[in-house]
């Protein structure tokens, strides 16, 4: 009894030794400030700062490599511990968030295929792009769903992606998951959006999508804060300049842009 | 006999072997042919030409001055450039074409005369003989046959192997050019063996073709090249198992090419064109191909110009029965199924194959029940089920490692696939995302 107390006593106590040694010995030093700028992070370890997750971010704006408004999750808070932690001064941070930019859902649009193959919209693109007769638009296979680190995406009964405002954090996952890249980053205060992708001409749309902008310059017309401009036959909204005043959506057409 | 590991033995469905190769006359009323600029793989070409010019067969029309690994396309009717845009193409995309508008009056082509004596000429000059002419491999994969035959000096060639295995089911084509071009294809080799220089060269046909066999070996007698017979396995017209059967060789695994074992691998049609670019002076304008399938009314073995819309070649074999279910442009293992008539034969084109819809696979696919057929059946040793899971859950490093991109992308373990997974798609898909990946590791190098 007493010997086997002594042995497995004996044997932790060396190693302990040994261990404690090591410790001091191969010890890397951490600045502190490393610790409470991650406790500082929203902690999602989405990687939208461009670097491996959380404590990436922090170890980088410690050394100094990241900006500290560089969290686009954590918003302004973020940004404002972030800066504090580091005795600098706050700089603003754009809080933005993923907004499909496709509404032709399976009864809205034509296609052009029956698609038989794995459900993910990188792999369909790969088959003739996908199965949409429209080449710009949201094949609804949720390549999308599977990135987003917030669960803040998912495909509604039309085969559409949705994503919730209000859990989006911004990080751009899917934008960067989407084959068709109909996914897009905006501010979000943005209120007027123009809900379509295709740069094709506009009786080729007509064709394709009900739903799809044709280009007719319409929501320019009616401007008055001169806030659309209308490029490769799809109208853009200047976010910057708009007085959501709500003539263009009033007067399009195709009802492809939307007011929040 | 060597063999390989793996393949498949799917049903030959060769109904077309027997129909000697019609041409299909041109012009025919209001016809138009749709030219894709680039039909090879390799940096595109752009147009010479623009809307409103007259053009004639055989006449330049797009090509590449820069980038050695491109192949240039002509023009193959008489008539009047009257599109210039982007146009479906057999790929999947839509791609810049040249559409012409044939003339009624189709002049007799006549070729500048060439000098027949090919086997006392310069090898850079008949290479670029090939590269104007615009040969690529016409198995299907497309790839400029002039830079195939242009080996790097630190890899030196000892033989020269003439693919014409035919593997695939359903497809005739090469088998008709083997009985109906035998001394033109013995020609064509003998010009490649001269321009490779090596004394070395087998023509490999898979042993159902008897009849291509005995053609090759009456047309190859008293020369420096073998007819061999191979066994009947798909897909043994796979370059890299195409010489394991005949050289015992090993090719390595990708970037590994068979000119790194001593070897370069031509289609009997590249041959073919070969021989009509250095003797008769002609331009890759036209192909053979096999129009086939249950859907198909009057199947048939065609010679067609390059850029004819798939729905004129398929209306000349009687139209299509009215269960035609799917279209593929090659044959069933590795060609690309088709949404629309409107694309054009492409140099590429083997084979337009129609299934009825009784004959494909509707409906979704299983879960892996790990039961090992596709690791039977993959010629390439891979585990095809564990790439396809791996690519499923989008773990791209693991595909990659687990060999992804050794893939030929033959379809065997699809095949054979109880649960009817489309792993092919799969490793495509991983492929891809593989590439993505590299590509984007370089730029960052860079």
């Amino acid at each position: 009894m007493i010997e086997a107390i002594l042995t497995i006593g004996g044997i932790g106590f060396i190693s302990s030794l040994g261990l404690g040694l090591a410790a001091k010995k191969f010890a890397v030093y951490v600045d502190p400030k490393t610790g409470a700028v991650e406790q500082a992070l929203p902690g999602v370890n989405c990687g939208a700062c461009g670097f491996t997750g959380c404590r990436g971010f922090a170890e980088a704006v410690v050394a100094g490599e990241a900006e500290t408004n560089g969290c686009l999750v954590g918003g302004e808070t973020v940004a404002l511990a972030v800066a504090q932690l580091m005795g600098v001064e706050a700089k603003p941070v754009a809080k933005l968030v993923a907004r499909l930019r496709c509404q032709g859902g399976r009864d809205k649009s034509r296609l052009k295929y029956h698609y038989l193959g794995i459900d993910d919209c990188q792999a369909a693109n790969l088959v003739a792009g996908g199965d949409k007769a429209c080449s710009f638009g949201c094949l609804g296979l949720g390549s999308c769903v599977a990135v987003c680190p917030v669960k803040a995406v998912s495909i509604n009964a039309d085969g559409l992606a949705v994503v919730d405002g209000g859990l989006c954090i911004g990080c751009g996952k899917c934008v960067a998951s989407c084959p068709k890249r109909v996914i897009q980053l905006v501010p979000q205060e943005q209120q007027v959006t123009v809900l379509c992708n295709s740069i094709d001409k506009g009786p080729l749309v007509r064709k394709q999508c009900q739903v799809g902008c044709i280009g007719c310059m319409m929501c320019k017309k009616v401007c008055p804060a001169e806030a659309v401009t209308v490029d490769k036959f799809l109208a853009r909204i200047d976010p910057q300049k708009c007085t959501t005043c709500g003539e263009c959506v009033k007067k399009c057409p195709t009802k492809c842009i939307l007011m929040k | 006999m060597i063999k390989f590991i793996g393949g498949i033995h799917p049903p030959a469905n060769k109904h077309t072997q027997a129909l000697p190769i019609e041409a299909l006359p041109v012009p025919r009323p209001a016809c138009r042919v749709i030219i894709p600029l680039s039909q090879h793989i390799g940096a595109p070409n752009e147009t010479i030409v623009s809307v409103g010019d007259q053009v004639q067969a055989g006449q330049l029309i797009g090509q590449n001055g820069k980038a050695f690994v491109s192949s240039p396309v002509h023009a193959t009717i008489a008539g009047k450039v009257v599109e210039i845009s982007p146009k479906p193409h057999p790929l999947g995309q839509s791609l810049p074409a040249v559409v012409i508008q044939s003339d009624d009056d189709q002049p007799e082509i006549k070729w500048p005369p060439v000098t027949t004596d090919v086997l006392s000429q310069n090898p850079t000059d008949l290479k670029n003989r090939i590269r104007a002419a615009g040969i690529v491999g016409m198995g299907g994969a497309t790839f400029p046959t002039h830079v195939k035959l242009s080996p790097p000096e630190a890899k030196p060639i000892d033989t020269l192997i003439l693919n014409g295995a035919e593997c695939e089911p359903y497809l005739t084509a090469d088998h008709r050019m083997m009985l109906e071009h035998a001394g033109q294809i013995i020609k064509g080799v003998q010009a490649v063996m001269h321009l490779l220089g090596v004394k070395r060269s087998y023509i490999g046909i898979e042993e159902n073709k008897p009849d291509a066999i005995d053609s090759l070996k009456q047309a190859a007698a008293n020369t420096d090249i073998k007819v061999v017979g191979l066994k009947v396995k798909y897909p043994q017209g796979s370059e890299k198992h195409l010489i394991k059967a005949l050289l015992n060789r090993e090719v390595p695994p990708p970037p590994g090419l068979p000119m790194d074992v001593g070897v370069v691998v031509q289609n009997v049609s590249t041959v073919y064109a070969i021989y009509e670019a250095l003797y008769l002076g002609k331009p890759l304008i036209e192909r053979v191909l096999t129009v086939t399938g249950s859907g198909i009314k009057n199947p048939k073995n065609l010679r067609v110009r390059i850029g004819t819309p798939i729905a004129d070649v398929i209306e000349y074999c009687g139209g299509l029965t009215g269960d035609a279910g799917k279209l593929i442009l090659g044959g069933p293992m590795m060609g690309m199924a088709q949404y629309t008539l409107d694309v054009p034969v492409i140099k590429g084109t083997s084979g337009i194959l129609v299934q009825t819809k009784s004959e494909i696979v509707m409906g979704g696919y299983r879960d892996c029940i790990r039961c090992g057929k596709c690791v039977e059946a993959c010629p390439m040793l891979l585990l095809p089920y564990q790439i396809g899971i791996y690519a499923e859950k989008r773990l791209f490093d693991e595909a990659e490692t687990t060999g992804a991109m050794d893939c030929l992308e033959c379809g065997c373990c699809v095949y054979v696939c109880p649960s009817k997974r489309p792993m092919v798609q799969m490793i495509k898909h991983a492929k891809a995302a593989i590439m993505a990946k590299r590509r984007a590791a370089k730029e960052k190098a860079a």
